[in-house]
């Protein structure tokens, strides 16, 4: 700790921006060039290799119910996707080399964006495991709100709900012991979010641009940060304890002197704790943050049950039923406006040959009018396709709430995707 | 004189066993059945799963497996889909516990997460076939209370025919009839009744190989529901032992790894 927040000290006084820029690009170089060093090297053991290609590409339409708020934003947009994957293992798996990419066109030309979700090479020894390379990593255990979640800078113009994340740079070292898995990771490289351009829907009122942005960092970008976790289980309990220090990956909004918004990306240090108890068939989970920056401090909670019913008259069918509390104590200046609000959801799972699923749910403020639902469902058509349908809607939204922006977009999707 | 004395200590031996009653012989045939298999270690093996519909129209899934053995408490498994393919790389990771639930994660690749899930979901269907989840999880003798009914040619072969109720009441099952190989316990078949006591289903074992002599594998498991006329089949392929697997290998990290 003291370590980092001498750096933090040093970065501050502006004078070592070098420095930061120096680690970044030996950084950047050493995850980028040594796995191909040890990937040209290793190939020519043919011994335990196993490669393979994959992924889907798909079509999908939305529609939103009525007019966008701004100008020129459109209601109906066409969509065409790509996500090719590939895997190369050699050593039987202990090497790996791995890529996800992704691509989308569509009518809005942010959401039009190419994105390299994975591509990194990892090795595996005994109980140690090293990723090097663009990767992807999820922590948490709550269903409506992630907080815990923060290695990956959210892919905005992709999901609403923030499921889908951009690929991260990072050197990764993982170890598995008898008192749980203890994860280090350096992080080099800080990705901005992306938001949606002028004909998009699900923005503000101005179009937030890839230079309307500042940094508390002089080295903006190539501030690393850095992360470490400890995770465990032990009887019902599954516990997780992490730290991030560096630039965070939700920005703050703040006015520039010329009166305009401007998004701002803090030096932040978080502490997180995720806590899974599995009693039956009742799942109790809780997720809280602490965030300290020069510019906020905050705290932030999401705590539920999931209650699932099994094979309901013995037709295969559960039903699950999900309830969340999610507190979060910011204030205008969150993008957040889930400040005290309950979740409330039900999953159907047929559990037939297609896979038929559909998830209800709602977020309710507890003080306010805002009400968010959601409805989404898939089914698999063959053995490779498959059809999905999200709905989400926006009701009442209490102007104070920065939800207010979005309130004329609710919408209707429908995706055809191949997997192959 | 000699002969008779024998005579006698059979027909005492006989008396013992006839005396033992049907509850203790069942047991005694299913702790033998687990003994015979013990010391596998671990395996690894690839699984075709053929659904067949009323209709008669199929859709098949691939998966693999990677199993170990443990001896005081129960078996440590990982499943990874490979087909169908949206659901591809999606894995679960399963701690047997030979009393109270067993411990379960499932892995989704999309989410990169690693979800602790219920395992209360034992009569479910396991990926919308015939088969439940508790159809295919480690059988440990603990897991059912034993009935010795009968000895019977079935498949040309002797077997011991024991009736077994699970302990768990969220078993979908009041009972199940299971045919046991007299000479190496291996399975023959197995019906299952529902909580209605009505017949439900029968599975019915066959291509069986013996792998390090003595662990019998089935090749092929055909389970057939007579109440809906649906079927699956699954057939075991590429069966490899002694990877030399250890705990380590069961681990989160391994899940999300397995997925690939």
């Amino acid at each position: 700790m003291s370590r980092v927040d001498g750096l933090f000290v040093i970065m501050k006084s502006g004078s070592n921006t070098n420095w930061w820029r120096r680690l970044f690009s030996t950084g950047l170089l050493l995850i980028l060039v040594a796995p191909a060093l040890l990937l040209a090297q290793d190939k020519k053991e043919k011994e335990g290799v196993y490669q393979e290609f994959s992924g889907y590409f798909g079509f999908d339409y939305r529609y939103f119910f009525s007019d966008g708020l701004y100008p020129e934003q459109k209601n109906s947009f066409p969509s065409l996707i790509l996500q090719p994957e590939y895997l190369y293992e050699w050593n039987n798996g202990d090497d790996r080399f791995k890529f996800i990419g992704f691509g989308r066109l569509d009518r809005d030309s942010r959401r039009t964006h190419f994105d390299i979700r994975e591509l990194y090479y990892q090795k595996v020894t005994g109980n140690w495991e090293i990723s090097l390379g663009l990767k992807k990593v999820f922590w948490g255990v709550t269903e409506s709100a992630h907080l815990v979640d923060i290695i990956n800078q959210t892919d905005f113009v992709e999901s609403f709900d923030g499921e889908e994340k951009l690929g991260q740079p990072m050197a990764q070292f993982s170890y598995t012991s008898g008192i749980g898995t203890f994860d280090l990771f350096y992080l080099p490289y800080f990705r901005k979010r992306v938001f949606p351009g002028s004909r998009g829907r699900l923005r503000t009122p101005f179009i937030i641009g890839s230079s309307d942005v500042a940094f508390e960092s002089v080295a903006e970008e190539t501030r690393p940060s850095f992360a470490a976790r400890w995770s465990t289980f032990t009887g019902p309990f599954d516990i997780g304890v992490s730290h991030f220090h560096g630039t965070g990956r939700e920005p703050f909004f703040r006015n520039t002197p010329g009166g305009a918004f401007e998004l701002f990306y803090g030096v932040i240090n978080q502490t997180g704790l995720d806590i899974q108890a599995t009693t039956g068939s009742v799942l109790w989970k809780l997720e809280t943050i602490v965030r300290t920056s020069d510019f906020q401090d905050m705290w932030a909670l999401a705590a539920g049950v999931e209650y699932t019913f099994y094979n309901i008259a013995e037709k295969g069918l559960d039903i699950g039923i999900v309830a969340e509390y999610l507190h979060d104590d910011r204030g205008v200046l969150s993008f957040s406006s889930l400040d005290n609000d309950i979740f409330s959801g039900m999953r159907f799972a047929f559990n037939d040959v297609q896979s038929t699923e559909f998830l209800i749910g709602g977020i309710f403020d507890l003080e306010k009018s805002t009400r968010l639902w959601s409805v989404e469902g898939s089914r698999r058509f063959g053995n490779s396709w498959k059809g999905e349908i999200e709905m989400r809607l926006f009701n009442k939204v209490d102007p104070s709430e920065f939800l207010n922006v979005v309130r004329e977009d609710s919408f209707l999707q429908f995706s055809i995707n191949k997997y192959f | 004189m000699k002969n008779a004395v024998y005579t006698f200590i059979a027909l005492l031996m006989a008396g013992s066993l006839s005396a033992q009653s049907p509850e203790a012989k069942g047991l005694e045939i299913a702790k033998a059945a687990d003994a015979y298999d013990q010391g596998f270690g671990s395996s690894q093996t690839k699984l075709t799963m053929i659904l067949t519909n009323k209709q008669g129209q199929e859709s098949t899934r691939y998966m693999s497996n990677q199993t170990l053995e443990l001896t005081e408490d129960g078996d440590k498994s990982l499943i990874v889909f490979d087909s169908p393919r949206d659901v591809k790389g999606t894995a679960t990771l399963t701690f047997t516990h030979k009393e109270g639930s067993d411990d379960q994660w499932l892995y989704l690749p999309a989410l990169k997460r690693v979800k602790r899930i219920s395992s209360d979901n034992k009569s479910g269907p396991f990926m919308g076939s015939e088969f439940a989840y508790e159809d295919l999880s480690s059988q440990e003798v603990e897991k059912y209370t034993y009935k010795f009914l009968r000895e019977e040619q079935i498949n040309g072969v002797d077997a011991y025919v024991v009736e077994r109720d699970p302990v768990d009441p969220k078993s979908g099952y009041a009972r199940q009839i299971v045919w046991y190989n007299k000479q190496n316990y291996r399975l023959e078949k197995m019906d299952f009744y529902d909580r209605k006591n009505a017949l439900l289903k029968t599975l019915t074992y066959g291509n069986y190989k013996a792998h390090k002599e003595k662990h019998w594998r089935a090749g092929e498991m055909n389970m057939i529901n007579h109440q809906t006329n649906k079927k699956t089949k699954l057939l075991f392929e590429d069966y490899v032992f002694d990877l030399g697997f250890t705990e380590n290998d069961f681990s989160q990290n391994s899940l999300r790894r397995a997925s690939r």
